[in-house]
């Protein structure tokens, strides 16, 4: 209970995967074969068909891990020996390559698992890290509750808008409409503002982009140098120091998206590239078998 | 008019007994306050589905009655009105009714008054609307229901009331209407928290008007209503007005008849006899009001009352099944013989009415353990409640000395008191015939007889004390001391005692939970949780003469409270008892000592307490410090139950990188079992609640959860293969299945079971790739504050 995939029961698999790493490279010292070590000795076939199982059995993770009435073992005993295991792989492949590798077929399908391998490092270091950032970021707060408190706060600037002139209210409401955070993985990533607000001045409107809400903080500052009475002063006080907060929200909900995105977008690298790597080994193992 | 039989309420059960009244040539009648048959299911949504449960139960009716849409279900008992040529007068309301058989007299609303040999009160629990109650309450744009908001368009409609049904037409209406709310109050307290929300926010921005602190002083025909606020009269012109102040509940109405309750509880049930005859004679009563709130039953009951006012004996509908139920029982056929055996054997069942013996007895099982065989194994979790008709067992405590109980004794009572497990395993010495009673059953059998009450609270206090303190004392002197404790009652945050008081006793809690909270350097820092079936306040009674601590309820609790003379009795009478108490005080300094090291784990669990974990058997908590947002919990979770998840993971607080996310804690006292009209919410025995096919949907569970964890769900479509989702991507994603009905007319109650059917286990602890779901009961939560690695 309540420790990481890589803590998991004791780091068990870290020890196995250690043995079986340990196990391919005495075999491969102690191998003498009569030819330079390659794919082609008893020792390569017995390394390359370890791979091959090795490979099958994690990408089968993306089937168990929706296996989801399945008894055998949980998810993250399985993530746990995926990720070690993962790595155990580098070492018996590069092994059953023999240290040679060319511009070759044989050198793309290796290129390709060494990027799945990068790939899910990274899922792993980002597993271990944002967690926790995200928690710190959100504050005690769910996103539906930050969501909530956004609403909130709009409504809010919307009654003290209705108070002062249309040109108030045209903002606000503009404000509220064209509020943008991350429509796309990669805006959200970004952390990106995307967000509009429709300014009058002179007589014209203008369609002004207004991240972290700035052009609506100048315009109000604006108004507010130039107010006279001291009823629309206070309200357009009021109104600034709630676009304030809003700023401040936007800007934690903009990085709540940023951190969410980037534990998502690994698994956008690691799975075609998967795919990609999976082909890739299907032309390594059919030319072996054809040029024998 | 002089009647053999008056009907009132044409509910199912009105309905029924009117159709058998009609094929059985009575001079009969039957009123219905409003203008049209069956009300209540009038009021139910378009296209709900109705069921037709108890399936067991065979339909004794001229009526027809299916599981159906409501539409269909309406539809049949209209035709059957027609063809049967049922004498039905509607805006028929009975004001009063009078007398005894074979002179009745009812008076209705517009004065006139009928004479009955017999009158049947059908009218169900829903009770009138309450009016008004000013001049003008009865205009013609005065309306008490609201059926379809989206009727009313660009109106001004003047709301009355501050409940959820108040709020709930302003909030529909609002939306193409000027609306007016005026609440007594100067809050809306009596509200649901979405609601409150809802209405605050609409006040605050001004879509709907309110005036708080007013009450009406009157209607005026000229379509507008005068309003006494805080600062003087004030008159509003209104297209309508709609009150929504809730119903008046028909018990007034039923005693002011004669009738009889045996006591205030208001779950408590008229006496009737075995054929629904209340106390006053020719006064009958059946369907909901008489404790039958299913359909199916209140339209055997309109049968069978028709048949006996005819003066035919039939046997009741159940009759074959309570046959069935004693075929195996050594004690003959008869089934009155057997009911009235039981009644002679089991003491605590004496005095009870006999109709309400043959609901029991129906609701019950019937067991027949060999010599030997284990009833219930200590730390299950059932709750249900076994008298003793033949036969002797032996409960097996954890001393290893075991108590024997005979024929008329019963146990069970002190999980069906606590909502905890099982306290010991109960062993049949020879072959048995017991009666295993559910628990709802018990309960009001409870609030129904004081009797049964005291007997069942008494044993509860006296097995309590033998259990926990006092295992050598006899039966009679450990009687003695329990005749001289008090049951306590505690609210949620009500305190048992506080620091520094004077220790006046010992409190051993009987149900719900309590926290331990000493200032420590200015600050109040949790150091223990105590659940039912400990006790606290022992400190003060060995030695230290003031509390050391506060202690309190952390859900609703009930204590048996020992004062400190009965205490110090029972140290001197009881060798080791002394030895014992210091034991668990050694064990609460040493607890106490470890939390004051770490604060901060304190505030944790008074974060998880404030959550209303205090009364949870079984959580799901989520570290934030692991958790990913992968939501892969929720995807299993759906597609371990036909597509629909009941877990929300993101919503609920958090505290300390502990979440709390919206999912069953399967409480000690489920607060949805209270009211389940066909009882489908159960405990399993390792103590998962759960929700039975019989689910009638009636949305009780979902509006009685305090915690929203029950959603009402249709059925989905069917989940592709995963293989070949995986490679073409076609069907529907985990967790991403669409309703199979768009309507979503037939929705049933849907929960957390714990995945009792899955031989892994929850399967959101278990599909969670990081390790961050976590499932784990109160007592455990210390664990948490020890940090992840």
């Amino acid at each position: 209970m309540h420790e990481s995939i890589l803590a998991y029961r004791k780091r068990r698999y870290l020890w196995i995967a250690l043995g079986v790493s340990l196990l391919a490279i005495v075999a491969y010292l102690f191998d003498d074969p009569q030819e330079p070590s390659n794919g082609g000795t008893v020792l390569g076939y017995t390394l390359g068909t370890t791979g091959v199982l090795l490979i099958l059995w994690l990408t089968w993770f993306g089937v168990r891990k929706r296996r989801y009435s399945s008894t055998r073992g949980t998810v993250q005993g399985w993530l746990s020996a995926h990720v070690y295991l993962g790595v155990a792989l580098l070492v018996v492949v590069v092994l059953h390559a023999g240290f040679q590798f060319g511009m070759n077929v044989h050198t793309v399908a290796f290129a390709l698992m060494v990027l799945v391998i990068a790939s899910g490092l990274w899922g792993v270091f980002i597993y271990m890290r944002y967690p926790e950032r995200a928690s710190a970021n959100r504050d005690g707060s769910s996103r539906p509750e930050l969501m909530d408190q956004l609403e909130d706060l709009d409504r809010r600037a919307q009654r003290v808008a209705g108070e002062l002139s249309e040109e108030f209210q045209e903002l606000v409401e503009s404000g509220v409409s064209r509020t943008q955070l991350g429509s796309t993985l990669w805006t959200r990533l970004r952390g990106r503002d995307l967000s509009q607000i429709i300014l009058r001045q002179g007589g014209k409107t203008t369609v002004m982009a207004n991240p972290g809400q700035e052009a609506a903080l100048d315009w109000l500052a604006n108004e507010q140098s130039r107010a006279v009475d001291a009823d629309s002063l206070a309200k357009i006080g009021e109104l600034s120091a709630l676009i304030r907060n809003k700023r401040q929200l936007l800007r934690q909900i903009a990085e709540d998206l940023r951190l969410q995105a980037t534990m998502e977008i690994w698994l956008y690298f690691h799975v075609p590239l998967t795919a990609a790597m999976l082909m890739a080994l299907i032309a390594h193992i059919v030319t072996v078998f054809l040029y024998w | 008019m002089s009647f053999d039989v008056v009907i009132v309420g044409s509910g199912p059960a009105g309905l029924s007994a009117a159709a058998r009244a009609a094929e059985l040539g009575l001079e009969y009648v039957l009123l219905e306050a409003t203008a049209a048959p069956a009300n209540t299911i009038q009021r139910y949504q378009k296209g709900k589905h109705v069921m037709a449960e108890p399936t067991v139960v065979p339909l004794r009716s001229d009526l027809e009655f299916s599981a159906g849409t409501r539409e269909a279900v309406l539809g049949a008992w209209q035709d059957g009105i027609v063809r049967l040529g049922v004498n039905v007068r509607y805006s028929a309301e009975v004001t009063a009714i009078s007398g005894a058989a074979p002179n009745l007299e009812l008076t209705l609303a517009d004065g006139e008054a009928l004479q009955a040999k017999a009158v049947i009160l059908a009218i169900g629990l829903q009770g009138n609307p309450r009016k008004l109650g000013v001049p003008g309450e009865n205009g013609d744009f005065v309306q008490y229901t609201l059926d379809d908001p989206d009727e009313y368009q660009g109106e001004t409609i003047v709301i009355v009331g501050a409940g959820d049904a108040a709020i709930e037409n302003a909030i529909a209406l609002a939306r193409s209407n000027s609306v007016i709310i005026i609440n007594r109050r100067d809050e809306f307290a009596r509200a649901k928290e979405g609601n409150l929300n809802l209405i605050t926010r609409a006040i605050e921005d001004g879509s709907i008007t309110c005036f708080y602190k007013t009450n009406v002083a009157s209607v005026d025909a000229s379509r507008s209503i005068v309003l006494n606020t805080e600062t003087g009269q004030t008159r509003v012109n209104c297209d309508r007005i709609i009150a929504r102040l809730g119903a008046i509940p028909p018990r007034g109405f039923v005693e002011s008849c004669g009738i009889e309750f045996p006591s205030d509880d208001p779950t408590t049930l008229p006496e009737l006899t075995g054929r629904y005859e209340s106390n006053v004679p020719g006064l009958y009563v059946i369907g909901a009001l008489g404790g039958y709130p299913l359909i199916k039953q209140a339209m055997n009951q309109g049968y069978e009352v028709a048949e006996f006012i005819a003066g035919n004996d039939i046997l009741p509908a159940d009759h074959s099944i309570l046959e069935q139920k004693f075929r195996s029982l050594p004690f003959g056929n008869d089934v009155d013989g057997t009911l009235s055996l039981i009644r002679k054997r089991i003491p605590l069942f004496a005095d009870i009415n006999g109709l309400v013996l043959r609901e029991l007895v129906l609701a019950s099982e019937i067991l027949t353990p060999r010599a030997g065989d284990v009833i219930f194994q200590q730390n299950d979790y059932t709750n249900s409640f076994i008298t003793i008709i033949e036969g002797e067992v032996s409960i097996e405590t954890d001393g290893g000395k075991s108590i024997r109980l005979e024929r008329g004794q019963f146990f069970g009572e002190m999980s069906l008191l606590s909502g905890r497990r099982r306290s010991a395993t109960v062993r049949a010495s020879v072959d048995c015939v017991l009666l295993e009673s559910p628990r709802r059953e018990i309960i009001r059998l409870m609030n129904t007889y004081k009797r049964v009450r005291r007997i069942i609270d008494q044993f509860f206090i006296i097995r309590t004390l033998r259990a926990g303190l006092v295992p050598d004392l006899p039966f009679d002197k450990v009687a003695a001391v329990a005749a001289k404790t008090e049951l306590k009652l505690f609210k949620a945050g009500d305190e048992l005692f506080a620091e520094g008081d004077d220790g006046d006793g010992l409190h051993l809690i009987r149900s719900g939970s309590v926290s331990v909270t000493r200032n420590i350097g200015g600050r109040d820092i949790v150091t223990t949780y105590v659940a039912a079936g400990n006790y606290v306040g022992e400190m003060a009674l060995l030695g230290q003469a003031k509390r050391s601590a506060t202690v309190r309820a952390t859900v609703a609790t009930e204590s048996i409270f020992l004062g400190a003379d009965v205490f110090q009795q029972l140290l001197l009478s009881q060798t080791g008892l002394r030895e014992r108490v210091q034991d668990t005080m050694k064990d609460r300094l040493s607890e106490n000592l470890r939390m004051e090291a770490a604060p901060d784990a304190g505030d944790l669990i008074s974060f998880l307490m404030q959550q209303g974990l205090g009364e949870a058997t079984d959580v799901l908590l989520i570290d934030e410090s692991l958790c990913v947002g992968c939501d892969n919990c929720e995807k299993a979770c759906a597609e371990t139950h036909g597509g629909t998840s009941r877990l929300d993971r993101s919503a609920g607080p958090t505290y300390a990188e502990i979440h709390v996310p919206t999912s069953c804690r399967h409480c000690e006292d489920p607060h949805c079992m209270k009211d389940c009209p066909p009882d489908a919410i159960r405990r399993a025995s390792n103590g998962e609640v759960f929700i039975e096919d019989s689910c009638i949907g009636c949305g009780n569970c979902e509006r009685n959860c305090p915690y929203g964890v029950i959603q009402m769900a249709g059925e989905k479509e069917r989940a592709p293969n995963l293989i070949s989702w995986i490679m073409t991507g076609r069907g529907a994603a985990p967790g991403q299945r669409k309703p199979v009905d768009a309507s979503g007319a037939m929705k049933k109650a849907v929960k957390c079971d714990m995945c009792m059917d899955l031989k892994g286990g929850p399967a959101c602890v278990r599909a969670c790739p990081t390790g961050a779901a976590l499932r784990m009961s109160p007592a455990e939560f210390v664990n948490l504050t020890k940090k992840a690695s």
